[in-house]
């Protein structure tokens, strides 16, 4: 297990590396110019080029990279081109934000999400299960923006009951839990659909193992049986779906920050995107491509908790 | 107090199919005495294995008891509710079954699994269950037992977990245990040594065993008295030298002519040919006639009572113009 991390953590190092690349030939191949933004409409052209010279871009493209890639591997992400500040000082101010987020979206997800599989499982065929299935076909088509905005109009806007936005406590305490419940539930509706589909298939399949009906034949009473002897199995796929979920969460957190004007990570990327601050995207793709790395490593030490067939040498 | 441990009278049962409601057990009785093996034979497909799921009342959700009783130490179990049910099971009657690779739970240790019936019926605190386990493992020949104790089943060998299996079964001492074919998904010499296992338990816990098979060689093992049961009836029951000895229904002829020790599955095409009808095919007569080598006119019409000379059952008119007079005949339907 602790070589299994180890090694993993060495591949992060490099998967981190292929990412710094891709996403800097990205930003630098896309049409659009930081200087001519910088510098705004009425820059000469010996102002533009002065404005390259400071930011380095008028350096060979793999030197700027190479450049770029040592500040990294010394711990430093650069300085944003709008605002001269630290990249990392600026992305870590704004992190307990999205991490607040893509928490509280999760735990909405398995919340809703797992109970409703099981019990669609339970009850095949059934009305619950009808509607269970018919909703999560619903949670996956939505698109987050919409129902976010409908979400405001009708509880925060007629209702009045939550705020419209923004989000400075953390979502534990009470005025945090209703900043947080409309984006929370807004991100993580997505993700409670997909659960509840893998719940349910998962659990569909195990009421049906030999082993239900070995525990029954031992006179186990029927709740344990389900939730005892089913569960923990129907749980092993879930996790790999939860896993990879959260990835999409982080992804996710770019819209639902901006519609509920929450001062995260996400909208500080599309405001760098919008303004071509190349530093400022680079740093926070890596961080998102981190965090993702690092839930993946622990979903896989999760998996070998619950799952006694899974070691790693 | 009951000369019948088990006694099982008309037992019909059904499922709820597309088709609607198929009949796969048409009325079957027989009894079972205490320390008494009953090997229950046939086809795949004849019912063994719902009959069987029927007694502890683990018939899958789409099946029901339509007809009949079974009746343990007197009460109808039909008649039970779920909970009462639930509480016999593993307690009074267990179950194994034939799959030991999948039969237990992939994610508790052997240990736990082992316990829990200890726990439910005989209210055990978990260092006695431990201790009853342990010694339960050492009966059904697991060394070290208390390192099996928390292993994972995947640790262990199909042999090795059917073991486990009858420990499991055997935990609170049942009085009917009921083994599903536990030994076709194992190989030949492990097979020998589980049925030895049986036989042996079997004795030190004074418990009666209701085996099903498909394998005369398993039958002439373990058997008492034989129940041949051929699409969803008992064509032929009786002790087991009868059986092998004279046996009067042309089915129980055909399953004997299959070379024996060897399995059915394979050989029975040879010996009888033909195939078992499905459940939706309507069979008038004898439900043997279509593949039965002496069938006769009234076979294809009437449907033959049970003639019965000195506990000896057989289901064929055949019978009735060889011992009228001296058989009594049970007339059913
Ligand atoms: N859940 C079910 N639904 C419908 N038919 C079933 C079901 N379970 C078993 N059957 C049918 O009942 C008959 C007897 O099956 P079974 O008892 O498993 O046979 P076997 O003698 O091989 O153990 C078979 O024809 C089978 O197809
Ligand atoms: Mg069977």
């Amino acid at each position: 297990m602790v070589t299994m991390i180890i090694k993993r953590l060495i591949q992060l190092i490099f998967l981190l590396i292929g990412i710094t690349f891709i996403v800097f030939m990205a930003m630098h191949i896309a049409p659009g110019d930081p200087a001519s933004i910088i510098g705004g409409p009425t820059a000469t052209q010996s102002d533009i080029l002065a404005i390259h010279h400071r930011l380095g871009l008028d350096k060979p493209i793999i030197i700027q990279y190479l450049d770029y890639l040592n500040g990294i591997l010394h711990g430093d992400l650069g300085f944003s081109f709008q605002t001269n500040r630290s990249v990392a000082q600026e992305i870590w101010t704004r992190l307990p934000n999205t991490i607040d987020l893509a928490i509280a979206s999760m735990i909405v997800a398995i919340i809703i999400g797992v109970p409703a599989g099981i019990i669609s499982a339970l009850k095949q065929n059934s009305w619950l299960d009808f509607s269970s299935t018919t909703l999560s076909l619903a949670g996956i088509s939505i698109p987050n923006f919409w129902l976010g905005a409908l979400l405001i109009l009708v509880f925060a806007v007629n209702l009045q009951w939550l705020p419209v936005g923004g989000l400075d406590t953390p979502f534990w305490t009470f005025k945090g839990f209703k900043e947080i419940l409309l984006p929370a539930i807004t991100l993580g509706t997505g993700s409670a659909a997909m659960i509840a589909r893998m719940s349910r298939s998962s659990m569909l399949e195990i009421i049906r193992a030999d082993f239900v009906r070995t525990a029954r034949a031992k006179g186990v009473k029927e709740h344990m049986v389900i939730w005892v002897h089913c569960l923990r199995n129907a749980l092993i796929p879930v996790v790999t779906v939860i896993g990879l979920n959260f990835g999409g969460l982080l992804g996710g957190t770019i819209i639902t920050e901006q519609v509920f004007a929450i001062n995260g990570v996400g909208r500080l990327m599309v405001e760098s995107i919008a303004s071509r601050d190349f530093p400022m995207v680079q740093g926070g793709v890596l961080l998102i491509a981190f965090i993702f790395v690092i839930v993946n490593l622990v979903v896989d030490i999760v998996y070998a908790l619950i799952d006694p067939r899974i070691s790693y040498q | 107090m009951f000369e019948h441990i088990l006694e099982v009278k008309d037992l019909g049962i059904q499922f709820k199919t597309a088709e609607g409601f198929l009949s796969a057990v048409h009325g079957i009785s027989f009894n079972v005495k205490r320390g008494e093996t009953v090997c229950i034979v046939g086809e795949s497909g004849c019912g063994k294995s719902v009959s069987a799921l029927s007694l502890i009342g683990l018939l899958p959700n789409n099946g029901e008891v339509y007809k009949g009783a079974i009746k343990f130490q007197g009460k109808d179990l039909t008649k039970l509710t779920s909970d009462e049910i639930r509480k016999l099971r593993g307690n009074d009657i267990s179950m194994i079954f034939q799959e030991p690779m999948t039969a237990l739970n992939p994610v508790f240790t052997i240990g736990y699994q082992l316990r829990e019936p200890l726990k439910i019926h005989q209210g055990l605190n978990k260092a006695r269950a431990n201790q009853v386990a342990i010694d339960l493992l050492r009966q059904v020949g697991i060394s070290v037992p208390e390192q099996r104790m928390k292993q994972y089943p995947h640790e262990l060998s199909g042999g090795m977990r059917q073991r486990v299996m009858i420990a499991i079964a055997l935990a609170c001492n049942p009085k009917i245990l009921i083994a599903d074919e536990p030994t076709t998904a194992l190989d030949v010499t492990i097979q020998a040594q589980i049925l030895e296992l049986l036989n042996d338990l079997k004795q030190r816990f004074e418990t009666s065993v209701v085996m099903i098979t498909h394998d005369m060689g398993v039958v002439a093992e373990v058997a008492d008295r034989v129940i041949v049961m051929y699409s969803g009836e008992i064509v032929e029951q009786g002790d087991v030298e009868t059986i092998f000895n004279h046996p009067e229904h042309p089915y129980t002829q055909g399953l004997l002519a299959s070379v024996p020790n060897v399995d059915l599955e394979q050989d029975i095409l040879e010996a009888i040919p033909g195939t078992m009808p499905n459940l939706e095919e309507q069979i008038s007569g004898c439900r043997f006639h279509p593949r039965c080598p002496f069938a006769t006119d009234k076979c294809r019409e009437t449907k033959p009572d049970i003639f019965s000379i000195d506990q000896h059952d057989v289901r064929c008119w055949l019978k009735e113009a060889e011992a009228d007079g001296q058989a009594s005949r049970i007339i059913s339907n």
